[in-house]
């Protein structure tokens, strides 16, 4: 029973993590039908570049922090969106979404040629310790990262609802053309869209590098595991993406425990290809009319 | 032989029986019944949302009626998929420009009619043209599009891939031709033509039509007998004489 | 004039097709086995992005599983040709090319039926999921598979009593085969069956309206692109001789199909194109030490950026621009020639 304990939270927490990638993915898909393979990749990189201006830099660690954040936000918020989803996108979704495989490909490449093969230790804000609750042994860490991510996303909810600037994002979200007619600056929504997915991105790659440790090949665990939850919750919705995530992580961490660890990957995959057999707009999602 | 005559003998091919579709509260298609005998010209006008559109999805498939029952030569259809419809003789253009972009105009009338001959194996060993290669030609010649026989049918104006678009649909020598505005965006040179061609292909191949149109003097001159619409209802059936002359129909368009 | 369409240009591919292996055939003869080695292995390539363009290029539907179905291939015919083979040294391979061709078909109507009902993006992530179940089964079965092992001693095909030990006679083996399949794969696609593909991508709703059978023809497409996939499998095992999971992975699909992309997607020579791309380009990029495919990835992108049709796209892009600058030209001389008069 306190083995179980342990496990929903060690799964709440690394699917809050799961849903700050997810959130981020629906986001730009639903602002400009990004599909982004290299979302993992952009979880996984921040951590990377954090320990890559500590070693090449010599900076101490919260400067380095700092210059990482930045660097990201302006290449993979900023230039991500002007370089590679503007032009891409006037040729279609298939195009864009290849485009986004070469770029996860890229990344991965070029932080295992640039920075290391090998998994490094990620410095932890939490101590690794452990409280004792209803009798189960509960990680420190895991508490920690749940509750930051989850105060990260009523943040961003309460942004995206309660503010005029978060309410113009979101119209633009869901319809982008009357979104124009009714004055709103779409352009910069879209941009801001792709500036949140990116800082999602950069608390996520925080939050897991040190449990997993930071390592180039860590998007592609992360990476599908956004996209499962994100489809499973529901593509077009932030509280989907919310939902799908936790599914994704208890799934991931139950199965871990309880099927053999060799086909562990494989039990997620199994929950997504049942969700879009069966209810392929995704837990949360509305039902589209047929039209064929 | 008229198809005035085709009229006073011809058995109903298509029935439309109380068919209604709602959206939610709103009844788009309000139990419309009607039928246009064998190689009539039907054509269907109303003012915009009217409910035409949605009765002609309903009767293609496109979309599940909420009551009612469709007919095709005595036989029941309502409900079936676009291809089992087009493969018991119904066919169909589009208001939108429907064609192959990337396909030429003679491989897009040989798609049109190749589903319809030999069998899947045939299909795979058999010609490259499916045997259909005189018949595209001949529509090609019908359709005056012989200098663009072996263009992209995406680089034709807009008037020569309406053209295109109605002579798919003739392909497979259709029981039933649902032609959905095709008069719409075409000037009046190939206006004229388009209506000449399909009063002619009536004539020749004998098949049904039924005609949604905006274009008055269109449907006015091309069909046989016309069914006004508006609210969903049908509001006046008759020649287009008849129709012109009916004040119900006057009040419908002018009244408001 | 207007450019020809992708099915009146197959003639002119299968004539490209012919010369090229004909030219092939001699190519190699004073090359080292290494570089009979990277072309054999670019024809290989070729035959897996073939069966997938058809999926992808030709019928539009995404699949990032076309790994998964090498991997396929190639574990069947390891386990039908080693250690004797199941019908002795002559027989066993051909049996397993067979094996290998029909399984992956099987697989890719299975995998084809969500497509029926789920379209888009949803369909490459089933495909997803299908390709990481394969290369778990691969990397984990190991009574099977030999797992992370590998699986040795594959032994090369028996031809007229001769044994292709001699990597030039296995090449010569391998362009027959490689000529064989684009030939078969060239009628298919210039037959009534290549135009219902091409309509499936274009336009599907039209397509159904005109009669064709959409169900048949989406499963087709993904058995036949799959049986590609399968085939390539049974020529790559016994052309390294050696397997492990590492080249069925993930990854593995995602650059199959930028090969297909880079190539330009729905052009009959794209996938030979792509592959010299994707596998030849990074062999030579070796001398980059380890940065190939930082350096691959980054070529993709500028190119995929410049022409989203890929190379062949480009190809033509290039000649439809002069052929405009050319025809913009001669309406300006008889202007000019017009203006000139009194």
């Amino acid at each position: 029973m306190d083995q179980l304990l342990q496990l929903v939270l060690a799964g709440l927490a690394t699917g809050s993590i799961y849903a700050l990638a997810a959130i981020g993915f629906t986001l730009v898909w639903q602002t400009s039908q990004t599909i982004n393979f290299a979302q993992g990749e952009f979880v996984m990189l921040p951590a990377i570049l954090v320990l890559a201006a500590v070693k090449f830099l010599h900076l101490p660690l919260p400067a380095a922090v700092l210059l990482a954040t930045g660097a990201f936000l302006l290449l993979f918020g900023f230039g991500f969106k002007k370089f590679l989803v503007d032009p891409m996108l006037r040729h279609g979704v298939l195009p864009l979404a290849i485009a986004t495989m070469a770029l996860s490909i890229l990344m991965k490449e070029g932080a295992k040629d640039g920075f290391s093969a090998e998994a490094q230790q990620f410095p932890s804000l939490v101590p690794d310790g452990a409280v004792n609750l209803f009798g189960a042994t509960l990680s420190l860490r895991d508490i920690a990262i749940f509750i930051v991510a989850v105060v990260a996303i009523v943040l961003l909810q309460l942004f995206v609802t309660r503010t005029r600037t978060g309410r113009m994002m979101q119209a633009t979200a869901q319809n982008p053309d009357v979104a124009k007619i009714l004055g709103i600056p779409t352009e910069q929504m879209i941009l801001l869209t792709f500036l949140i997915n990116a800082g999602l991105a950069v608390l996520a790659s925080f939050l897991i590098s040190p449990i997993y440790l930071a390592k180039f090949s860590n998007g592609e665990v992360i990476g599908t595991a956004a996209f499962i939850a994100a489809i499973v919750g529901g593509f077009n919705q932030v509280r989907g993406a919310l939902l799908g995530g936790f599914i994704v992580g208890l799934v991931d961490n139950l199965a871990a425990a309880y099927v053999s660890s060799a086909y562990r990957a494989a039990v997620p995959l199994a929950l997504l290809v049942l969700v879009i057999l069966f209810k392929p707009e995704g837990l949360l999602g509305r039902k589209e009319e047929r039209t064929v | 032989m008229s198809a005035r005559d085709h009229l006073a003998r011809g058995a109903p091919m298509l029935r439309v029986e109380n068919l209604s579709k709602h959206f939610g509260g709103i009844r788009a298609v309000d139990d419309v019944t009607f039928e246009v005998n064998e190689g009539e010209i039907l054509g269907i006008i109303g003012p915009n949302g009217c409910g035409k559109s949605t009765l002609f999805n309903c009767i293609l498939g496109q979309l599940q009626p909420t009551d009612g029952r469709v007919t095709l030569g005595g036989e029941e259809i309502t409900g079936l998929f676009p291809a089992d419809l087009n493969r018991r003789g119904v066919s169909r253009t589009f208001q939108l420009l429907q064609v192959f972009p990337n396909l030429t105009v003679r491989e897009n009338l040989i798609l049109a009619g190749q589903e319809h001959v030999g069998s899947m194996m045939s299909r795979l060993f058999g010609p490259r043209d499916a045997g259909l290669g005189t018949a595209a030609e001949k529509m090609i010649g019908f359709f005056n599009l012989g200098h663009l026989a072996d263009s992209k049918a995406g680089g034709l104006s807009y008037g020569q891939q309406k053209l295109l678009d109605a002579a798919m649909a003739f392909m497979a020598g259709p029981r039933l031709v649902l032609l959905d505005e095709p008069a719409g965006g075409v000037n009046l040179t190939m206006l004229a033509s388009l209506k000449e061609r399909l009063r002619a292909i009536n004539r020749e191949q004998g098949a049904t039509f039924v005609v949604i149109e905006h274009n008055m003097d269109f449907v006015m001159s091309l069909c046989d007998r016309v069914i006004v619409m508006a609210e969903g209802k049908v509001l006046a059936t008759g020649t287009p004489d008849e129709i012109r002359a009916d004040p119900a129909v006057i009040e419908a368009y002018l009244g408001h | 004039m207007t450019p020809p369409s992708p099915l009146s240009r197959l003639d002119l591919n299968l004539l490209v097709l012919l010369l090229g292996a004909a030219i092939l055939w001699f190519v190699p003869a004073g090359m080292k086995s290494y570089g009979i080695y990277v072309i054999s292995f670019w024809l290989v390539m070729s035959i897996a992005a073939m069966g997938l363009n058809l999926t992808l290029g030709y019928a539009g539907l995404k699949s990032l599983a076309q790994a998964a179905f090498l991997g396929i291939g190639a574990y069947t015919t390891a386990l039908m040709t080693a250690k004797g083979g199941i019908a002795g040294p002559v027989w066993s391979w051909p049996l397993a090319f067979l094996a290998s061709g029909a399984l992956t078909f099987l697989a890719g109507i299975l995998l084809g039926f969500p497509a029926l009902r789920v379209k888009f993006h949803y369909l490459a992530f089933v495909t997803l999921a299908f390709a990481t179940l394969m290369f778990l089964i691969f990397r984990n079965e190991q009574w099977l598979t030999g797992g992370v092992y590998g699986f040795p001693n594959i032994p090369r095909p028996t031809l007229f009593g001769v044994k292709l030990l001699n990597d030039l006679a296995f090449f010569r083996f391998l362009l027959v085969v490689t000529l064989a399949l684009s030939v078969a794969m060239w009628w298919l696609l210039r037959s009534p069956w290549g135009r219902a593909f091409m309509a499936l991508r274009e336009n599907p709703l039209r397509a159904a309206s005109l009669g064709v059978n959409l169900r048949s023809y989406t499963l087709l497409a993904f058995a036949i692109g799959a049986g590609y996939g399968g085939f390539a499998g049974a020529l790559y095992a016994p052309m390294v001789e050696f397997i492990d999971p590492a080249p069925f992975a993930i990854s593995a699909s995602f650059v199959l199909l930028l090969t297909v992309v880079v190539g330009g997607q729905g052009y009959f020579l794209g996938p030979f194109l792509g592959a010299a791309f994707s596998y030849v380009l990074p062999e030579m990029l070796r001398v980059t030490g380890g940065y190939y495919l930082l350096v691959y990835a980054a070529l993709v992108l500028a190119l995929l950026l410049v022409s989203p049709q890929g190379l062949l796209g480009l190809v033509e892009k290039l000649r439809e621009r002069r052929r405009v600058k050319a025809a913009q030209a001669m309406r300006d001389a008889s202007k000019v020639m017009l203006e000139a008069r009194p």
